[in-house]
């Protein structure tokens, strides 16, 4: 114990960080090769996973990067129909899921990635609210595009048609072809290859990369950025270079959230990933705590639980669920209100987030 | 359908626009948040009339009269109860309360209403004009244009030439200034949010006149559309709103009409990222100086 309080402040954090991860693991595999947990506990398993790395992703580009995006499922939605049509595709000549699938995993993040550059260069110009709402219109126009977007094959190679109209006027030899992206039906057939075990295994990945990016010289640019763009610019940090590093990592880690994410349905249709979804990962990160990726992987997993935790309140559940969230907005950033917290549950909610430590240090 | 009817179709969607993201930047101009939750006032408001008219049998006049009723204390109540503790916290928890008021209103509606879409009863009975050989403009077009314009003009009297007016003006051009000089911050942002309610109440009464459907989720995506227009004519402008509303509409109208109805959406998105990478402040929005 006395070894652990020598190392540095960050590489400690980071450490109970993973500590909390691996004993959910551990808890999660004792619990279902026991034979304890039930469909529906075995059911949300791989979704947490999924809004786990969402939401760290998500905590780079607003906590350390500083900059609000609300269209972070876009990028979810790219990397998963990316993953699942590469899966679908080579489901027949490559059999096995233990190689397939990493590279489903990987194509999802990179085909992310590559868009968050694209997105990230005319976005990252802008500041504020106005570089918010245009993250939310990116996001919405990759979910338009991929729900009028029909990718067929047949003896004549491949065809690609955005919008029905151009899809009927497509010439396709019709006994030959396979539909594989059917507009606003989406894709079928995706073999279900994701495993809560993959998934942990992807949230380690993704805590490794984005925490010690955080304190590599990398990161501490970004985070210059953050705090005063003029100083960083005149110290000689190239800020185009490292916003679009810490966007693009983002969206990479979107992407393979996203192929995770539809290698465990069956089908899957772009209207899922509408703002909606984009606004639940902010609400992970912002209630975890801006900046602190402990507080986002706690705040994914227990709002991810929390909605199916409250399945026996019925129809009431996502009324509750609002309540929940705004009861807790108030407590935590009202003055009054989170004097009378701490007052009530003292140092117990200083340990569960790193950074509101940090804040009283400063304080 | 010609080129001048699908213009004016989207005159009267953009009007409707205009008036929900009149709400939407009045609020951002004086209390520098973004209420999420506007949408779902207006699906509120669209309830309210809805009940008054199909359950308790009131005449249309009494129903809209209740809608704005409603929408008003609704959109007092949340400021009071959700917003005002956090006025010193960081815009983006003022941002998360604003979607958990949403998420409230929706799934109170959902309780209540259920999730099925229910056909809303006419309410604004106005013959058809036709003003050429072919060139017909309905009667709820005509009513949503005419209401539109005149609410317009007395907002602009109302912000020039009054006392409460003024104090918007000075709340939110500097909100500490404006508070030595006298002006009472906290009633100025709740007439705010009781002015940008009771015309999200008549959007909604113009939205749903125009399309005859009402669901929870109604309000949504006309709410994101507005939010679009503010940003699109800069916001925190009221002229900046109206225009951006318009000609959201009208650029929604004519891409369905011309280029394809599946990716209308994305071609209004498209013209906003073109339009802020081109301003970045919107049409109408002022630049800041930054200071180092």
């Amino acid at each position: 114990m006395k070894k652990f309080k020598e190392l540095n402040k960050a590489t400690r954090n980071n450490t109970v960080t993973y500590i909390i991860v691996a004993l959910m693991f551990v808890f999660c595999i004792v619990y279902t090769e026991t034979g304890m947990a039930s469909n529906l506990f075995q059911g949300i398993l791989v979704p947490i996973c999924v809004n786990v790395i969402l939401a760290v992703s998500l905590n780079l580009t607003v906590g350390i990067l500083g900059e609000l995006s609300l269209g972070h499922a876009g990028f979810m939605c790219v990397g998963a129909f990316v993953g699942s049509l590469f899966s679908v595709m080579t489901a027949a000549s490559m059999d096995a899921a233990l190689l397939r699938f990493p590279l489903a995993l990987l194509l999802g993040g990179v085909a992310a990635g590559i868009v968050g550059i694209l997105v990230g260069i005319p976005v990252l110009r802008l500041r504020g609210d106005y570089l918010a709402i245009v993250t939310l219109a990116f996001g919405e126009i990759i979910k338009n595009i991929v729900n009028n977007l029909y990718v067929v094959t047949d003896a004549g190679g491949l065809h690609v048609a955005l919008g029905v109209d151009a899809y009927n006027a497509m010439e396709i030899d019709a006994a030959s072809s396979e539909v594989y992206i059917n507009g606003a039906m989406g894709i079928t057939g995706t073999p279900k290859d994701s495993t809560y075990i993959i998934g942990f295994v992807l949230i380690f990945i993704t805590l490794i990369v984005v925490q010690n990016l955080v304190n590599s010289r990398t990161g501490r640019a970004i985070m210059a950025i953050r705090d005063n763009r003029i100083a960083a610019e005149a110290t000689g940090i190239n800020i185009t270079k490292y916003k679009l590093i810490a966007f693009a990592l983002s969206a990479f880690f979107a992407g393979v959230a996203g192929a995770l994410y539809s290698h465990n349905l069956a089908s899957l249709s772009a209207i899922k990933f509408d703002y909606n979804y984009s606004i639940l990962i902010l609400v992970f990160v912002v209630l975890g705590g801006i900046g602190s990726m402990r507080g986002s992987v706690i705040a994914a997993v227990i709002l991810t639980a929390l909605p199916e935790l409250l399945r026996g309140l019925d129809s009431y559940r996502m009324l509750i669920y609002a309540i929940i969230l705004i009861v807790m907005m108030l407590v935590n950033n009202n003055e009054q209100l989170s004097y009378y917290k701490n007052k009530l549950f003292g140092g117990l909610s200083a340990q569960l987030s790193g950074r509101s430590r940090k804040q009283k240090e400063v304080s | 359908m010609n080129f001048l009817s699908y213009l004016i179709s989207g005159i009267s969607l953009g009007s409707v626009y205009a008036l929900i993201a009149l709400g939407y930047t009045m609020v951002y101009g004086i209390a520098k948040m973004l209420n999420f939750a506007h949408g779902d006032v207006i699906m509120i408001g669209g309830f309210v009339m809805f009940t008054a008219v199909s359950s308790a049998g009131t005449s249309p006049l009494v129903a809209i009269v209740c809608g704005i009723i409603v929408c008003t204390v609704l959109g007092v109540v949340i400021e009071k109860v959700a917003y005002k503790p956090l006025r010193n916290a960081t815009p983006l928890a003022v941002l998360i309360t604003a979607i958990g008021v949403s998420y409230l209103l929706q799934n109170a509606a959902l309780l209540i209403f259920g999730s099925a879409a229910q056909s809303f009863p006419v309410l604004i009975e106005v013959p058809d004009w036709e003003i050429t050989e072919g060139l017909t403009v309905t009667g709820v077009t005509l009513v949503t244009i005419c209401v539109t314009i005149v609410i317009m003009i007395a907002l602009m009297l109302f912000m020039r030439y009054t006392k409460p007016g003024a104090a918007m003006q000075a709340v939110a051009e500097d909100r500490g200034a404006a508070q030595l000089m006298g002006v009472s911050v906290n009633s100025t942002i709740s007439l705010t949010f009781a002015i940008g309610s009771a015309l999200a109440a008549v959007a909604s009464l113009l939205l749903c006149s125009a399309y005859p459907q009402i669901s929870p989720y109604t309000g949504a995506m006309p709410g994101i559309k507005a939010f679009v227009a503010a940003v699109f004519g800069g916001i925190g402008s009221i002229p900046g709103a109206m225009i951006g509303g318009i000609l959201l509409g009208v650029i929604e109208n004519l891409s369905k009409a011309y280029i394809s109805s599946q990716l209308s959406d994305a071609i209004v998105f498209g013209v906003l990222i073109l339009v802020l990478l081109i301003k970045p402040t919107g049409i109408l929005g002022r630049k800041m100086a930054e200071k180092v």
